[in-house]
């Protein structure tokens, strides 16, 4: 025990997630089992039971069934936490889009796993960047000590008078849910500090408040007045984040930005990433740096509202800028690369070059090799881009499964 | 185990005059839906949340209106179940762990049509039943998704003509299917309460909505509610219509408690169903251009197979 009731345990991501939990004092989880996810609510589950936590918990039907009862709990006066992943999230995404409307806060951890088709378990970010459009806040964690104390600035977040929406904490599937790190959980009465008891700042239900909640609206400028609410409330989301991660800063002296630069004051290369990936990232800046190059990193920790000047003024002067998105929309390619060229569209000192990367999908592990890869791209103003990590290895086991399966074509790859 | 309550009303004149929806809602006229509902929000009385899916009664509340004195929330077609528990599993922590008075507490009830509660809100209605979740659901079921224009839902007649099951060459009759037994399904998950009822019956409905009102748990209710728009009627004559639904028996009046199904109005004697189908143009393809008697009849046995379990 430190400092003020400070520890410092071995958690698991997931464990980790539920710790953010219990430490907000959460009233209420209405849970739904799903791979990677499930220690969650396993163990938020155990902790209901055995009195570590004050509430209820209730086993839920399906996420859709899970994120309703989870946002109508919150329109109810409940402070509410809940997780999910994948296929879940989408299954769920009716009801996200109908409760940011609700205007009602709670926090959520979705545990990034690819979706299916093919099935699969090990994770990217399609799951969590299907939910980008529909008026969540987003938090993306690059390690176990940020879940949790993602998951503590949400609920300041999600609860502020200028945002009452739900913000949704991600964490990637295996590499982080399962993965054990050195996480400090804060003292009891630092915490209750930083996040008191929940108060609504807008109506309840409850008998002495009547009140129609979510009605039906006629008349295109009507709807458009609403959806203007949302929007305004998911921008606000941006400051309030600063101003709760500095208070948090203060307080637990553990720092958080919109965006976080690594290395990148004099970097001519730099790769943008986010999540747990990013570390594998910044190990691959320090060993580029040993050789002699100059790389960087920025890692996007608030996705949603969306920092586009943060991002541009972090990027300001860099020359060369590869996105690594963990995600592919056929057709399109990566999802996060339009977004951080049009931060980036009217601004003179903008980069030079840019390189659209995708890998990680699946699961797929991006190696130092991979990093050098991309830096010779960046160097080769012919190649436009983009660069698929899906290399010679890969194809290589690939094949071999092809052979099992009894066909000998050759791998159609781009 | 509370106990069940027996007659609370004999006379209509018992009722009460206070009325807990406003008139003015943008509604069809003639709604045996807002009718029933009407009915029994004079047994629930105050406090009361209504917990909506998508459908009809989805425009009781248009901002910036609303005609209840209780509070609704809008959810989605297939939620309003699960957003029921959030809202008492909320209420209820927010009574033990918060101190919030019991004078706050809300009786929480669905309002869904039939199409949401027998398709795509099936799967998380029986989960919500299945927890035992505290809560009133209120089906009004018009045999079709009549917000959209009455198509085809699990819960149209044999017979009838949808949208989506229009009468043709090849399909005469329409809906060919039988309807989905929502009542079994919703019994074999022995709620505390479960019944029927038809707002041509308020007594009937009345002494029903206040045994649920007694009894804590899922009490369930499918509401017959005569659709002027859907099933081609005028407006005036839905309380003719749906008294011929009750006493062709089409539409048994019934309920299930402690284990049994009890019938609470029992028709004398049955009329022949075409006296019900000829009143709706939903039908009229059975009598004109030419009278199919072979489906009529399909109907009549359906109908007779029904009652001769219990007459």
């Amino acid at each position: 025990m430190g400092v003020n009731g400070q520890r410092t345990i071995l958690l698991t991501g997931n464990k980790a997630a539920a710790w953010g939990a219990r430490l907000a004092d959460v009233d209420y989880v209405p849970a739904f089992p799903i791979t990677p996810q499930t220690e969650i609510v396993e163990t938020l589950a155990k902790w209901f039971a055995s009195g570590a936590m004050q509430g209820k918990f209730t086993n839920m039907d399906s996420e859709h069934s899970m994120f309703a009862a989870a946002a109508a709990a919150a329109a109810s006066g409940a402070r509410v936490f809940t997780a999910t992943s994948s296929q879940g999230l989408l299954y769920g995404l009716e009801v996200l889009y109908t409760v940011t409307g609700w205007r009602v806060p709670f926090v959520f951890a979705n545990v990034s796993r690819a979706l299916a088709t093919p099935i699969t378990l090990e994770p990217d970010h399609n799951d969590v960047l299907s939910a980008r459009d529909c008026g969540l806040v987003q938090l993306h964690a690059e390690t176990c000590q940020e879940i949790m104390d993602f998951i503590l600035l949400g609920y300041r977040i999600a609860e502020d008078r200028r945002v009452c929406l739900p913000v949704l904490v991600n964490l990637d599937g295996f590499y982080l849910s399962f993965t054990r790190e050195p996480v400090v959980i804060p003292g009891e009465a630092e915490i209750r500090r930083f996040l008191p008891a929940f108060k609504p700042v807008q109506p309840v239900f409850q008998a002495s408040r009547p009140q129609a909640r979510a009605s039906a609206i006629f008349g295109g400028g009507n709807y458009t007045y609403f959806r203007l609410q949302q929007h305004m409330a998911a921008l606000a989301a941006e400051r309030v984040f600063a101003e709760a991660a500095g208070e948090f800063g203060e307080r637990f002296g553990r720092h958080y930005r919109a965006v976080e630069p690594y290395r990148l004051d004099d970097a001519e290369y730099v790769f943008v990433m986010s999540n747990s990936f990013s570390t594998k990232g910044k190990a691959a800046v320090n060993r580029l740096r040993d050789m002699g190059t100059k790389a960087g990193l920025l890692k996007l920790s608030l996705f949603r509202p969306f920092p586009a000047k943060a991002v541009a003024d972090a990027l300001r002067g860099r020359p060369k800028v590869a996105v690594i998105d963990q995600n592919i929309a056929p057709g399109v390619g990566g999802i996060v690369f339009p977004e951080i060229l049009a931060a980036l569209y009217d601004r003179e000192d903008r980069p030079r070059r840019m390189l659209s990367v995708i890998g990680g999908l699946g699961g797929r592990d991006i190696r130092d090799g991979d990093f050098m890869t991309i830096v010779e791209r960046l160097d080769r103003p012919d190649f436009t881009g983009p660069l698929t990590l899906f290399g010679e290895s890969d194809k290589e086991q690939f094949q071999a499964l092809q052979r099992i399966a009894g066909r000998r074509e050759e791998a159609l790859v781009p | 185990m509370t106990a069940i309550p027996g007659r609370t009303f004999k006379k209509v004149k018992e009722l009460s005059p206070a009325e807990w929806i406003a008139p003015g809602s943008p509604l069809c006229a003639g709604c045996g839906g807002l009718e029933g509902l009407r009915i029994a929000e004079k047994v629930l009385g105050e406090n009361v949340i209504y917990v909506n899916a998508a459908g009809c009664l989805t425009l009781l509340s248009v901002f910036p209106f609303s005609p209840l004195r209780g509070s609704w929330l809008y959810t989605t077609m297939s939620a309003p179940a699960a957003a029921s528990q959030g809202i008492r599993d909320a209420l209820d922590v927010r009574m033990g762990k918060h101190g919030l008075p019991k004078s706050e507490d809300l009786q929480v009830v669905v309002v869904a049509g039939d199409g949401s509660t027998c398709d795509i809100g099936l799967s998380a209605n029986s989960a919500a039943i299945h927890r035992g979740l505290d809560f009133i659901y209120f089906c009004y079921d018009n045999g079709g998704y009549g917000n959209t224009g009455f198509q085809w839902s699990p819960s149209s007649p044999y017979g009838s003509s949808t949208q989506t099951t229009p009468s043709v060459a090849a399909h005469p009759a329409g809906s060919e299917m039988k309807p989905k037994d929502l009542f079994e399904i919703w019994r074999a998950h022995d709620p505390v309460y479960l019944a029927t009822v038809s707002p041509r019956e308020p007594i009937d409905l009345s002494n029903k909505f206040a045994k649920a009102k007694a009894l804590k748990g899922p009490r369930l209710f499918i509401c017959m509610a005569a659709c002027p728009t859907g099933w081609g009627f005028d407006p005036k004559d839905t309380n003719v219509v749906a008294r011929l639904a009750v006493e062709t028996g089409i539409f048994p009046l019934k309920e299930y408690a402690e284990g049994k199904v009890v019938h609470t109005k029992m028709p004398r004697k049955r009329l022949p169903v075409e006296k019900f189908l000829e009143t709706q143009k939903r039908f009229r393809h059975l009598f004109a251009p030419e009278r199919r008697d072979d489906i009529i009849a399909e109907i009549q046995k359906d109908v007779d197979s029904y009652w001769r379990l219990y007459e």
